[in-house]
């Protein structure tokens, strides 16, 4: 199925711990749950329901409710495809478009192999630069269907 | 708690500071329809056909009678032609999830509103929110809840929590004024009993 | 770093640091803020870092990375003082050249300078610049000066001298009768009157009161929050402190969306810096006033930048909006009395207290007072962050600053308050910019956001745009919003793609009235007015797509062809070979015909046909040509010649 991030129990207790188990910082912990393990396991979600007190319903509310969390692992690379304003005025959709096709994904999904993770994001607000196509923290602006081809294909 | 006087559609209407609108009508036996609301439960804001025109200080406005708190010479109406165009509307969105639920086909014919106005959607919970409120409000025990947002909302049962609580319960059935909730029961059901997945079904 | 315990040590401090600071030696700013870094000037801090140290001026010149300078468009951006020249898009290679050219020799390089479009001048100072130029940039100005990490740099530029003053020279109702004078009014989107939310905090009964900074800056488009949170974070806090001292909180959030990690991470460094001199925390300043905040980050959702959405998130839940008719200033953050002001709002602050109402009220109308700071994007020029008087003329905006529409096309409308305001036509361009302005053209100033678009925009797909954003966006609790944007979804999709029907405008105004008024928030009671204020002034528009099914900005894909004009076709194979479709039939002096059954419309060939000969078009509402036979496809050799 591909790697399945090993999930460590005490590492989740110490991010709990950092925010003083505070239920209000429940969103925080998340978050930084996330950013270490590129998901949120299942696991870890019943944990932090059991620390903090609260009902795991809440927490898949959340986790479901904001696009910063994924349920499932993401890809190695990870695919941000500005859909601001600007950047749709400017051509946007076609980008995205073409960048479906190559790499046979929607938004929201990863591909079989675990390489690319597609997500479309709101505003990275580089507007100067759109439309932009952001992998692995990289921006690349002025973007056009013809480009995106070689630009992914320096990825593995 | 002092008294208050306001009026609902014309009549003088005696209420308990604290109180909101829909409970002073309720208390004085004036209809005002309700899909999300239960006495039990906190007063949730969302189906909005509770929407009742009031007027205070020169200010006329819509408002939700079922969060809107009663004041003195507060002057309501329950019925008016904004109002009406309004329930209209919003029966129509839900028909258009649930053509065949009884409580709104009643409302649908007080209002005159087509079930078929709208394109059809294929998931026919509405979100009244009953059974995810009931669940964690008066039988604390949090089995199902909400997922996402916007239009890709829906409601979703925790797989280990329902198999352990739910059959012996199903207080919530009867609230479901669609017959989504039991739906949605029954197809966690099906899937615990092979794998206890949880959350958005991973990718194929 | 030592705790600063009064006003009288602040004012030591400040001497101190201004003591050590040569006015005259050279200083290199150079932008840093996230466009600019997307740009490469990580790349060229670093060129510049080395070279320096080659040339052995170390000691020399400073090099200072700031926060965005606002022109975002000619980064990355190089500002050499104390001369002030301006360089523009500079890459790691000009470097060297920068260095040993103007820093030691003092001679200007011509080539990275601006060059003035209209009158090929060029220009050597930053500020003459038009588009620096035609702005007021009290608020945004201090950018390029600062950096933020440093809060000695903010210091020397004046920083906090506005809360040494708040705090010792004045009682917390001077503070607000001073805020309510400037009639400051919020800058987030409602444009709510600053003072008065205060006054209503400052008033309640309650011992527990929160200030809050919204930073979740959801608007696309829209990035001056984020560049100000980057670029000069003091200033923000300083007007926080400043305002829980009026209201008497002692507990502040600055809740930042993740997708802003420059700015989380400047915002933090910020306040352990303000912590350490003491201008947080317990008897700031020697005053007896105590004051903390946390940074909560935002996890991705349109909707939590609501008040009472962002507070339900704070306090750890969903961040949905709630049914609440007691305003949140009584009753917010864990039921206490919350005031809630964005970014900019908070920045306003401590120059009104510095300068006093009476100085801020100079600037603006009579209803807007201040300066705004807009986001100028899209089909424009000059893309970047103006800050502008309220009142400055929509045109001037566009053309003296903006520069104007880019490939000579014609201004059609631009956009703003993001996904809940409208589009402004053509004919309104003098529209004298201010909160009232805008919302009697059926738009709203909403935070900022400028999205300029030209001829070849539809605005049937930018509404479409739009509610597709709100769809996703919208907390989905209550109906009139959730199912009415669902279905204004369909209806304008099917429009876009030729199957829209008669009665399709109407039925979009009844959705949208039904929307407004009884809708739970302010999402949902906003959602209709792309909607409607694109219907008001480009009906026309959707009329062609519905009646004619005919898309006239040749946008829509679905109503769309691409054509090759057989006249204008040199065969020249560019388009033939970058067809990812490879739906382009033709040959060598074969004139090439698009084969429509294989067509994606990506419009590639459109983009790669040579201007000279501009022979693909786009064709709708009326059915393609069909193709020339064979025979006339051929290109004689003395046809070419000839």
């Amino acid at each position: 199925m591909g790697k399945e991030a090993a999930m460590d129990t005490d590492r989740i207790d110490q991010i709990i711990d950092k925010h003083q188990g505070e239920a209000s910082s429940l969103i925080q912990i998340l978050l930084e749950i996330q950013s270490e393990h590129h998901w949120l396991p299942k696991e870890a979600l019943e944990r932090v329901s059991e620390k903090l007190q609260v009902p795991l319903t809440r927490i898949q509310h959340i986790a479901t409710f904001y696009k910063a969390f994924s349920l499932v692992p993401k890809g190695r690379h990870e695919i941000h495809i500005c859909m601001g304003t600007a950047c749709h005025v400017r051509g946007a959709p076609r980008v995205l478009d073409t960048v479906q096709d190559l790499t046979g994904i929607k938004p929201g999904e990863t591909d079989l192999d675990l390489k690319f993770s597609l997500e479309t994001v709101n505003c990275l607000g580089c507007c100067a630069l759109g439309p932009v196509m952001e992998v692995d923290g990289k921006y690349h602006g002025k973007m056009v269907p013809a480009k995106t081809g070689d630009i992914l294909k320096n990825y593995d | 708690m002092s008294e208050i006087i306001l009026q609902i559609d014309g009549r003088e209407v005696k209420a308990r500071e604290g109180m909101t609108i829909l409970e002073a009508a309720q208390g004085a036996g004036i209809f005002i329809p309700t899909l999300c609301h239960h006495e039990k439960l906190e007063p949730y804001g969302a189906c909005r056909i509770c929407i009742v025109e009031v007027k205070v200080g020169g200010w006329t406005r819509l408002v939700v009678s079922c969060v809107y708190l009663a004041e003195e010479n507060l002057v309501v109406r329950t019925r008016s032609e904004k109002v009406d165009r309004n329930r209209k509307t919003i029966l129509e969105l839900l028909l258009a999830h649930a053509p065949d639920s009884p409580k709104l086909q009643d409302l649908a014919q007080e209002y005159g509103a087509d079930k078929d106005r709208f394109e059809k959607v294929a998931s026919f919970c509405i979100h009244c929110g009953l059974c995810v409120r009931y669940c964690a409000e008066v039988k604390k025990k949090n089995a199902v809840g909400f997922v996402d947002r916007g239009i890709r909302k829906e409601i979703s049962f925790i797989p280990e929590i329902a198999s352990k609580e739910c059959w012996d319960c199903k207080e919530c059935f009867p609230l479901c004024p669609t017959s989504a909730l039991q739906a949605a029961y029954v197809l966690t059901e099906a899937l615990t009993s092979s794998s206890p997945s949880f959350g958005p079904a991973l990718e194929e | 770093m030592v705790r600063i315990k009064s006003p009288a040590e602040l004012e030591e401090l400040r001497k101190g640091i201004l003591s050590k600071r040569d006015p005259n030696k050279p200083c290199i700013t150079l932008c840093s803020g996230s466009a600019c870094l997307a740009s490469g000037s990580g790349e060229v801090a670093a060129s510049l870092e080395e070279e320096i140290k080659k040339q052995g001026l170390r000691d020399e010149v400073d090099v200072r990375k700031t926060g965005c300078h606002g022109f975002c468009e000619r980064g990355p951006i190089i500002v050499i003082h104390p001369e002030e020249i301006g360089y523009f898009q500079i890459e790691p290679k000009a470097v060297p050249e920068i260095v040993s050219q103007t820093i030691k020799e003092k001679k200007v390089i011509e080539r990275l300078l601006y060059t003035d479009p209209s009158t090929n001048e060029k220009i050597i100072h930053e500020s003459e610049i038009p588009f620096y130029k035609n702005q007021e940039r009290l608020v945004f100005g201090s950018n390029g000066s600062i950096d933020p990490t440093s809060i000695d740099d903010y210091l020397a530029i004046g920083g906090y001298s506005a809360l040494a003053k708040a705090l010792s020279g004045m009682t917390p109702e001077q503070v607000l009768k001073e805020v309510k004078k400037s009639n400051l009014r919020g800058r987030g989107g409602g444009g709510f009157p600053t003072g008065r939310k205060w006054e209503g905090s400052r008033n309640a009964p309650d011992e527990i009161k929160y200030v809050i900074v919204n930073a979740d800056e959801g608007d696309p488009g829209a990035y001056m929050n984020r560049s100000t949170l980057e670029g000069n974070p003091h200033s923000v806090l300083e007007g926080l402190i400043i305002g829980a001292y009026a209201i008497g909180a002692h507990e502040g959030y600055i809740y930042v969306r993740q997708e802003y990690p420059l700015a989380v991470e400047n915002v933090g460094i910020a306040i352990k810096q303000a912590e350490e001199y003491g201008f947080l925390g317990k008897n700031i300043l020697g005053s007896g006033f105590d004051f903390t905040v946390k940074v909560h980050q935002g996890a991705g959702a349109f909707v939590s930048g609501e008040s009472t959405a962002l507070m339900t998130a704070l306090e750890g839940r969903v961040g949905e909006p709630r049914p609440k008719y007691i305003r949140s200033n009584i009753k917010g953050l864990w039921n206490r009395p919350s005031v809630l002001n964005n970014v900019e709002t908070w920045a306003n602050v401590p120059l009104i207290i510095n300068k006093g109402a009476g100085w801020f009220i100079q600037f603006g109308t009579e209803g807007s007072k201040g300066t705004k700071i807009f986001s100028l994007v899209g089909k424009i020029n000059n893309t970047g962050l103006v800050e502008v008087p309220m009142g400055t003329p929509l045109k001037d905006i566009i053309y003296k600053i903006g520069g104007g529409i880019p490939g000579g096309k014609r201004f059609k409308a631009v956009q703003t308050g993001g996904p809940s305001g409208g589009c402004i036509p053509a004919e309104l361009l003098d529209l004298e910019v201010d909160f009232d302005e805008l919302t009697k053209a059926g738009s709203m100033m909403g935070s900022g956001g400028m999205i300029v678009m030209d001829e070849d925009t539809c605005m049937v797909d930018v509404v479409r745009y739009f509610i597709n954003f709100l769809t996703d966006e919208s907390g989905g609790k209550c109906v009139p919003c959730r199912e009415g944007l669902r279905q204004m979804y369909k209806i304008l999709t099917n429009i876009t793609e030729g199957k829209g029907r008669e009665g399709d405008i109407e039925l979009l105004e009844e959705l949208s009235e039904t929307a407004i008024e009884a809708s739970l928030c302010a999402l949902g009671k906003s959602a209709p007015n792309p909607i409607l204020s694109t219907i008001r002034y480009f009906r026309d528009e959707y009329e062609a797509h519905i009646k004619e099914k005919k898309c006239p900005a040749l946008s829509c894909k679905e109503l769309i062809s691409y054509y090759i004009d057989p006249d204008k076709c040199q065969a020249c194979m560019i388009c033939l070979r970058k067809c990812p479709a490879e739906a382009i039939d033709g040959g060598k002096k074969k004139i090439h015909i698009i084969d429509q059954e294989k067509c994606t419309k990506c419009g590639t060939c459109f983009e790669a046909c040579p201007p000279r000969f501009g022979a693909v078009q786009k064709i709708s509402g009326e059915p393609v040509p069909l193709p020339i036979p064979e025979e006339a496809r051929i290109i004689a050799r003395e046809n070419k010649e000839r």
